[in-house]
């Protein structure tokens, strides 16, 4: 290890500036940077060259059904609450070729899909979806089967984790217990102070990055400042969920007249499923020839409020919104631990924000929870 | 037969989304709209290195069509043969229904959990099924005459929709003869049935059994096997001694994709075969 790179876990103080020679470090080193930057009105994650393209000055106003771009008066580039896209479409892609048949004189020729997997760094992750991403880790490559596509996606990662700075009416990770200090599963994590980075150094890939950039080791001024911003935001989280009676209370309610209730405002829209960073449920599709001699097997993504989600030779076993609700909501929050010792909920609100029509999963575990069957 | 043959371009031969190819040794027409095909793996090595335990499933899988999961249908001793019963019930098994003799099909597998042969020795056993649920049992029926002085009293308790709906009649005889109690029902009777008319669970108040030593495995509709359990309770067999297997969704097998889930239980990997003692809480809770 070079003298100049900073040890692991270490803390450690460098120029605003600086962050784009961690960029092309990065890029040196063979990574594709994936990160936040403004599209269509929202901070969404994409491939990025530069400190250019991050959202510097922009901020998100987010309330259930609502999400809106402002710009601040600070110019700061982590400025902001986490946005319609998470990590997972680049983990588990909701499109994901698995392999092609030929078919040729009754032999049949099955080749795997080829493409290697990009080698990603991810910049700007926050804490509650560092923790999402350790819950797929569970989910996908936990137990006794493997999803080979997922985990050689996730074992070349280069996570650099941001701290929140500011927190969203929508956000819960303080009581979810999973933010918004990033505690660990990162390689670099930023706090984002007016005049430069507090970088702590998660691994030796996180020290490297720093190769080149002019550090400081943080003095106590900077660490207590840092420190100040985050716990800024764990007050700001706009909401709580108490989760000391989880699972059983959902168990227990399954007959509970909220689930009718939620019904009559839920969509069905899939749009949760969607935007949440730990929802895996897959569904594969055939595309053939016209001829029927070939054909490429893809995984999409799938959702439990799509109506032929439960789909068994002629009937749903969920046909009501009420059924596919409930489904939701005691997997996340029930089956969830019993499956994989873990809440399926990160806290992280983007549910809240893109329901259509705000339906608050938090209110919903609070309304089962004031009339709940003793 | 064609020489179907698994390519050598697997870099991940560890994915459990490739199917392996087998090919088709025997189609046998089972029931109306219902056939036995019996598949053998292509590749000597996966043939000879194969096994299954009654009451698992395979994903079977057609290019262009799609996969679908299917019970084992034949014995675990020759697990190189391995039987799949199969209703047209869908556009996956429409297309399966089409294949003939020496066709090839691919197929993942074995997965799931089993019936509980071994830790049911020595009891009596009641295996009530309906219809297609049939399918799943017809392992352990096999089982049990390969070593019928191991279990005590055995009754079979049968029914389908129509007489033309029973599973595996042709056997019934001998099933009989190696000392198993086969009682057959159906729910409408055509002019040639002789047999009885009226719904599984009824079969119930034709066997006189010692509950204190008798176990039950169950497959078919959900609601018939609701009835069955009541039966069951109704006659002080404890629940850890009422075994169900239970269907649904199914787009990988292996726990990924979701769809199965029954509460906390993922049908693919815990179930299909169920002690009803793990999921009374859930069980029959209205679009659960």
């Amino acid at each position: 290890m070079s003298p100049s790179l900073p040890r692991v876990s270490a803390s450690v103080a460098m120029p605003k500036a600086s962050l784009q020679q961690v960029f092309d470090n990065l890029r040196a080193a063979g990574y594709m940077l994936v990160g936040p930057t403004v599209r269509d009105g929202a901070i969404v994650l994409e491939e990025v060259d530069g400190l250019d393209d991050l959202p510097l000055g922009w901020t998100d106003e987010q309330r259930p059904g609502h999400y809106r771009l402002t710009k601040t008066r600070d110019n700061h580039y982590f400025d902001y609450g986490v946005g319609p896209h998470s990590w997972k479409e680049f983990l588990h892609p909701s499109r994901l070729p698995l392999f092609s048949v030929e078919k040729n004189n009754g032999n049949w020729t099955i080749r795997p899909a080829q493409e290697p997997p990009p080698r990603y760094a991810f910049v700007g992750v926050r804490a509650c979806d560092l923790a999402a991403i350790a819950i797929q880790d569970r989910v996908l490559i936990g137990s006794e089967f493997r999803d080979p596509h997922y985990a050689a996606r996730r074992e070349q990662v280069f996570v650099l984790a941001v701290n929140c700075s500011q927190a969203n009416s929508t956000c819960f990770c303080a009581s979810m217990k999973t933010g918004p200090k990033a505690t660990g599963g990162f390689d670099l994590a930023l706090t984002e102070l007016p005049d430069i980075f507090l970088a702590e150094i998660g691994s030796e890939a996180g020290s490297e990055a720093l190769g080149d950039v002019p550090w400081e080791a943080a003095t106590a001024f900077d660490l207590g400042r840092a420190s100040r911003v985050i716990q800024r935001a764990e007050r700001q989280n706009g909401r709580q969920m108490q989760t000391d009676d989880l699972p059983d209370l959902l168990y227990e309610n399954l007959e509970h007249p909220r689930w009718d209730e939620v019904a009559t405002r839920c969509l069905s829209c899939a749009n949760c499923t969607l935007v949440c960073p730990t929802c895996f449920c897959t569904t594969v599709e055939d595309v053939g020839n016209l001829r029927g001699t070939s054909a490429e097997r893809i995984r999409i993504a799938d959702s439990c409020f799509n109506r032929d989600f439960s789909h068994v030779h002629g009937g749903n076993i969920r046909p009501s919104i009420r059924s596919r609700y409930r489904q939701w909501l005691t997997h996340k929050l029930a089956s969830w631990i019993d499956q994989f010792g873990t809440s399926g909920c990160v806290g992280c609100g983007r549910c809240i924000t893109w329901c259509p029509v705000g339906i608050e999963i938090t209110e919903e575990v609070n309304a089962i929870r004031a009339k709940a069957a003793k | 037969m064609s020489t179907a043959f698994l390519t050598s371009e697997i870099p991940n031969p560890t994915d459990p989304m490739l199917p392996h190819l087998a090919t088709i040794q025997d189609v046998k027409p089972t029931a109306a709209g219902v056939s036995t095909f019996s598949l053998v793996f292509a590749n000597p090595e996966e043939r000879a290195n194969h096994c299954f335990q009654a009451g698992q499933f395979n994903m079977l899988y057609l290019p262009g069509a799609g996969e679908v999961a299917i019970s084992l249908s034949s014995d675990p001793a020759q697990p190189e043969v391995m039987d799949h019963t199969i209703r047209d019930a869908g556009s996956v098994t429409r297309a399966i229904g089409r294949l003939k003799v020496g066709d090839v099909i691919g197929v993942r597998g074995p997965y799931g959990s089993a019936w509980p042969l071994n830790k049911t020795l020595g009891s009596n056993l009641v295996i009530v099924a309906g219809g297609i649920g049939l399918a799943p049992l017809r392992p352990v029926i096999l089982s049990i005459l390969r070593q019928r002085s191991a279990y005590g009293q055995v009754v079979l308790l049968y029914g389908a929709r129509t007489p033309a709906d029973l599973l595996y009649t042709d056997e019934f005889d001998k099933w009989r003869q190696g000392g198993i109690d086969v009682q057959v029902t159906v729910d409408l009777g055509d002019k040639s049935w002789r047999g009885l008319v009226g719904v599984v669970p009824q079969l119930f108040y034709r066997i006189r059994i010692d509950h204190k030593k008798t176990a039950v495995m169950t497959c078919g509709p959900e609601i018939m096997m609701r009835f069955v359990i009541y039966e069951a309770l109704a006659r002080r067999i404890p629940k850890e001694r009422i075994f169900i297997s239970m269907e649904r969704n199914m787009k990988c097998a292996v726990g990924f994709c979701g769809h199965c889930q029954f509460g906390p239980t993922f049908i693919c990997k815990q179930g299909p075969v169920l002690n009803f003692a793990a999921i009374e809480p859930f069980f029959g809770k209205e679009d659960f």
